[in-house]
């Protein structure tokens, strides 16, 4: 029984896009994971939710592999992967964009773009291929191709989120991390950059896990929702119903 | 008016070579932070090998090309060996290691090949050319220097610009954290810009040696001034690099001129006079484009 796209649960004999399982990890002596599961499904938006310091950046760091875990196992489309290095799990197909680290602000639009496709699995990737890889993220991103020789550094807040994206499209992982994209950027191109993933998403079937302090913003646009509290994990639920849980929202997600 | 075009000149030429070392600092600066006090003395050995291949061979080149190959090799050997086992610990550690593989290097050459000075020969001939009867106070050989190093650097330039593996490097040297988020292997692109380094170096020690002659010790000077290049054209920058050797080369032609017979003994204090001096107008360097915090 497969289930419908979208409400990213796993039933029957689907597999889900990204498992973790019983995560710990920290830093010295602080635990900043304790026992964290999470599942995503292929072509969702799972929002990770939660107030400072409750573990949502050691999350994605420790799924990408920044951070090693000490405890807990990470599956991607069920293969184990748990403890490999950032280089390995960008290889297998897992995209990690760090809180404001997403562009090389000394390499030019296009060698941006170009750094996506070092994760590529395998050789023997033909010139024709890379180019027609570059075209498309063009296509959709017209503003960028009109930039593609100018340094990451002259483009605006928002026009460097859209070079993230774009550089997504043309990784092609198969799952996304996205460590607050909106952060510093104004409401209008927020939700312009909040689209984008979502087309992300929807077009190139791409399990994206969105740690947001914008809280209300990314359960907007989400599938799915988990709110941690100090390294833990206090609810799980559809969007829909997070954002409907007053209490909740209050307590955890401030608004 | 003659002397002066002989002293920039032989200025320039000698600007090339601290121009080469300086390039192999920035190199291994950009992609590890660190600085290889073991530069001058890894281009010593690999000029000592050379030497040994040229006397073997009877061939010149043979010694030249072999030379630049074992530049290669001992950079990567040095960072996957020695420098490797230190990243990730506290800073000067690695900067102890680079002193002591420096202190290693020169002992095992004095082991090897003793410590007598040994000529070493010119590519080219190193006769004074003229134009007419006018002295120019360059010989053939430093035009050859001259286009080896730059020939050399363009080479790097338009590889770091125009290939893949060029712009793994300069993704890994700008940020290494986006860099191996998007599936580069930055170990091994350090590895490789130590290799580059050590090509660099052996460069730089082929061409400096047949006037400097070759022991143990030869390269300690010519490594100094070309840290000195480094730092006056800023760390970060490849072009600082070349343009502070060349200024380097020049300052120290005119001071060694015209400083009268004491000049060739000043010479050491001008390059540290300007490095003070340099440090103190424009700490990141004359081309750096970041901004060194003032403490």
């Amino acid at each position: 029984m497969n289930s419908p796209a979208g409400t990213g649960q796993a039933q029957g004999s689907e597999v889900a896009s990204l498992v973790v399982e019983d995560l710990v990890a920290g830093y010295g002596e602080v635990l900043a994971l304790d026992k964290v599961t999470i599942s995503a499904g292929t072509a969702t938006i799972t929002a990770v939710l939660g107030a400072n310091g409750a573990g949502k950046t050691t999350l994605l760091r420790a799924i990408s592999g920044m951070v090693r875990p000490r405890g807990g196992r990470i599956l991607l489309d069920g293969a184990d992967r748990t403890g490999r290095s950032p280089e390995a799990m960008a290889r297998a197909g897992i995209a990690h964009v760090p809180e404001g680290q997403g562009v090389i602000a000394e390499l030019t639009v296009e060698e941006n773009l170009r750094i996506g496709m070092m994760s590529w699995p395998g050789i023997g990737w033909r010139r024709a291929d890379r180019a027609a890889a570059l075209s498309e993220a063009y296509e959709r991103f017209g503003s960028l191709a009109d930039r593609r020789r100018k340094p990451a550094s002259t483009l605006s807040g928002g026009e460097r989120q859209m070079l993230v994206i774009a550089r997504a499209l043309v990784a092609r992982p198969r799952v996304l991390l996205l460590d607050e994209p909106s952060l510093g950027l104004a409401p209008r191109i927020m939700t312009q950059v909040m689209d984008m993933v979502v087309r992300l998403s929807r077009e190139s079937g791409i399990t994206i896990v969105l740690v947001e302090q914008n809280a209300r913003g990314a359960l907007a646009i989400a599938d799915r929702g988990v709110v941690l509290n100090l390294g833990r994990v206090v609810a799980t639920a559809d969007a829909a119903t997070l954002a409907a849980d007053v209490a909740l929202r209050h307590h955890y997600l401030g608004f | 008016m003659v002397e002066f075009l002989q002293f920039t000149l032989s200025g320039l030429s000698f600007g090339m070579i601290y121009a080469a070392i300086a390039l192999s600092l920035v190199l291994i600066w950009r992609g590890t932070r660190l600085l290889n006090f073991a530069q001058g003395g890894m281009a010593m050995f690999t000029t000592y090998i050379a030497i040994e291949v040229i006397h073997g061979t009877g061939s010149y080149w043979a010694g030249f090309v072999v030379a630049l190959a074992a530049g290669v090799v001992l950079g990567a050997v040095a960072e996957l060996a020695v420098i490797r086992p230190s990243l990730g610990k506290p800073e000067l550690n690695a900067v102890i290691i680079t002193i002591g593989l420096l202190i290693l290097i020169e002992g095992l050459a004095g082991i090897f090949y003793g410590g007598q000075y040994r000529s070493f020969p010119a590519a080219f001939s190193v006769i004074g050319l003229k134009v007419g009867s006018t002295p120019l106070g360059i010989s053939r050989f430093d035009l050859f220097v001259a286009a080896a190093v730059l020939a050399t650097t363009l080479l790097l330039a338009l590889g770091f610009r125009y290939t893949s593996a060029g712009l793994r490097m300069r993704a890994a040297a700008f940020n290494a954290t986006i860099a191996r988020l998007s599936g580069i292997r930055v170990a091994r692109v350090v590895t490789v810009g130590w290799a580059l380094a050590g090509l660099l170096g052996a460069l730089a020690g082929v061409l400096v040696s047949p006037s400097t002659f070759l022991y143990p010790n030869s390269m300690d000077s010519i490594f100094v001034f070309g840290f000195t290049a480094a730092v006056i054209g800023g760390l970060d920058s490849p072009a600082g690099a070349v343009v502070g050797g060349l200024l380097l080369g020049l300052a120290l032609s005119y001071a060694g001129g015209y400083l009268g017979s004491q000049g060739s003994n000043l010479t050491p204090l001008v390059a540290l006079g300007i490095l003070v001096v340099v440090l103190m107008l424009r700490p990141d360097g004359i081309f750096s484009g970041t901004r060194v915090r003032r403490v």
